[in-house]
């Protein structure tokens, strides 16, 4: 082995070693600091990461853009909905007034509310746009109380890191970071337009993420979770799109 | 990067006075390490933005300007193909399987792949005046003449002579300049102004496209240009002499006129 040849062989294994070292501690830098997705697995990981990441990075307190009530959509279009269900056909006969929002986990005071309740706290509302992964998309005002105002109720844990919610329609669940969990644009939602929030685009109750993909936004929404992992939720990659082949971040 | 420029190729007699002082000393290949390497990832990555790209507009063939659109408005056009959404209205009878779910996550981790491959390729370009030596065309390039003859010549499907195999004519440096700093860029903005989150953060990124929809019917516009660029790329490949062509892009070397079977 010649002496240039062996100079490489050092050269080059030094940079490996440090690029493997680099990375991997970059790897738990991202962990500590939260910019990894829970969907960091598999093929796609890769990219997956790097999207949440570099928003994380740079989108954390940006708001999404507001619109003039001149830019409303006139006739918003609900998406395609899965037939009701029974139980869900009989909150809508009673106006759902036996509706609850159930909220457990890593918080202080396990609660649940009536859409009611939800009305009672001080209603918000913005100009936003709803955009679907297809492509299309309109412009509504939602009303709903915060997000961080029902956890601020109920008191949550500091080691909270993600927010569960749960669909009545069956197997729809979805989790967002305590980034956009305290977003001050993130709702649930129950109105839509100056009216109630209709069926079809999700009522009585939805999650109202504005800078969110739709399918994020999920309709009928009766429970909160809060938690430190999504290991132990399904497949633990955090959501039930995500178990379906799409991406649990969408702010892309 | 200790083996760029070390590439082997005989110095030859007739090459272009551009290149032949360099070689004469130092044989260099027809493309450097960088520009081989980076050219087969953006290959591979452009046909994964390809294939999944129409795969989302199958999920919705209709396209709109402005902010906002969707079946309940009217699209500026539709494409004439079947969706893979019940309720998008088409003459077909039929609908498509969803395939958006891996198209998406593909499609945007391809897009990374290749925007920081895209970066490593214009920084060494700069570094290594990559650009200026090979691309920007010179006075002589640009004359009306020239420009024409390089422009009919193979549209006569008439074969570049041997001594274009080792620089580009003007042409063909035009173009190139113009898919990198025009098509590229342009594609890659459009794209990112359809991002909720980017958007958030960069508002003006939609706002100079005329809103989301615009900035969406830019971006389908902008991958047809790139796509158009691609066949043309590709013939002008053939004509010239595929695996001469081809091989140069691999391994650097230039073919020894063997090149036509």
């Amino acid at each position: 082995m010649s002496n240039l040849s062996r100079r490489r062989l050092i050269v080059s294994g030094l940079a490996a070693t440090a690029g493997a070292s680099g990375l991997a501690m970059a790897a738990r830098l991202a962990q500590k600091y939260g910019l990894i997705p829970p969907d960091h697995g598999g093929i796609y990981g890769l990219g997956e990461t790097l999207t949440y990441a570099s928003h994380r990075l740079l989108t954390r307190h940006s708001l999404a853009r507001e619109f003039p009530r001149s830019s409303i959509s006139p006739r918003p279009f609900p998406n395609d909905l899965a037939p009701l269900t029974d139980e869900f056909k009989g909150h809508q006969a009673a106006g759902f007034v036996n509706w609850r929002l159930s909220v457990d986990g890593m918080v202080a005071q396990p609660a649940s509310f009536s859409i009611a309740d939800l009305k009672s706290y001080p209603s918000h509302s913005h100009v936003t746009e709803l955009t679907c992964e297809e492509g299309w998309s309109y412009i509504a005002e939602w009303i709903g109380v915060p997000l961080s105002h029902v956890l601020n109720l109920v008191g949550v844990l500091p080691q909270a890191r993600y927010i569960v919610y749960v669909s009545m329609e069956p197997d729809t669940w979805d989790s967002i970071d305590m980034a956009d969990a305290l977003h001050p644009q993130t709702f649930l939602c129950y109105g839509m337009n100056g009216n109630e929030l209709p069926v079809p685009h999700g009522g009585p109750l939805r999650m109202r993420l504005p800078r969110q993909i739709g399918y994020k936004n999920l309709k009928f929404i009766t429970r909160l979770t809060v938690t430190d992992s999504m290991k132990g939720f399904g497949k633990g990659c955090g959501s039930a799109a995500c178990e379906a082949g799409y991406a649990w971040y969408t702010g892309i | 990067m200790g083996t760029l420029g070390r590439a082997q190729l005989p110095a030859e007699a007739s090459l272009p006075s551009r290149v032949s002082n360099a070689l004469v000393t130092k044989p260099a290949p027809r493309h450097s390490a960088l520009v081989r390497v980076t050219h087969w990832i953006t290959t591979l990555c452009f046909f994964a933005l390809l294939v999944t790209g129409i795969e989302i507009v199958i999920s919705h063939p209709r396209f709109y300007w402005g902010e906002t659109g969707n079946v309940l408005t009217s699209p500026l056009f539709q494409l004439p193909i079947p969706s893979s959404r019940r309720l998008v209205p088409t003459r077909y009878g039929y609908v498509l399987p969803d395939q958006n779910g891996w198209s998406r996550a593909l499609h945007f981790e391809a897009a990374w792949i290749v925007v920081l491959t895209g970066l490593l390729y214009v920084i060494s370009g700069l570094l290594t005046r990559h650009f200026r030596k090979d691309l920007v065309p010179s006075r002589a390039d640009l004359s009306w003449r020239t420009l024409l003859t390089s422009f009919v010549k193979p549209l006569r499907w008439q074969r570049p002579s041997a001594a274009e195999a080792f620089s580009y004519n003007g042409v063909q440096r035009l173009t190139y300049l113009f898919v990198l700093f025009v098509l590229f860029p342009l594609v890659i903005w459009s794209g990112l102004a359809m991002s909720l989150g980017f958007i958030s953060a960069f508002p003006w990124s939609v706002a100079l496209l005329g809103g989301r929809q615009s900035a969406r019917t830019i971006h389908f516009f902008v991958s047809l240009a790139l796509v158009l660029f691609l066949f043309v790329h590709v013939g002008m490949v053939c004509l010239a002499g595929f695996w001469s062509r081809t091989d140069a892009m691999i391994t650097g070397r230039i073919g020894t006129g063997k090149e036509h079977p």
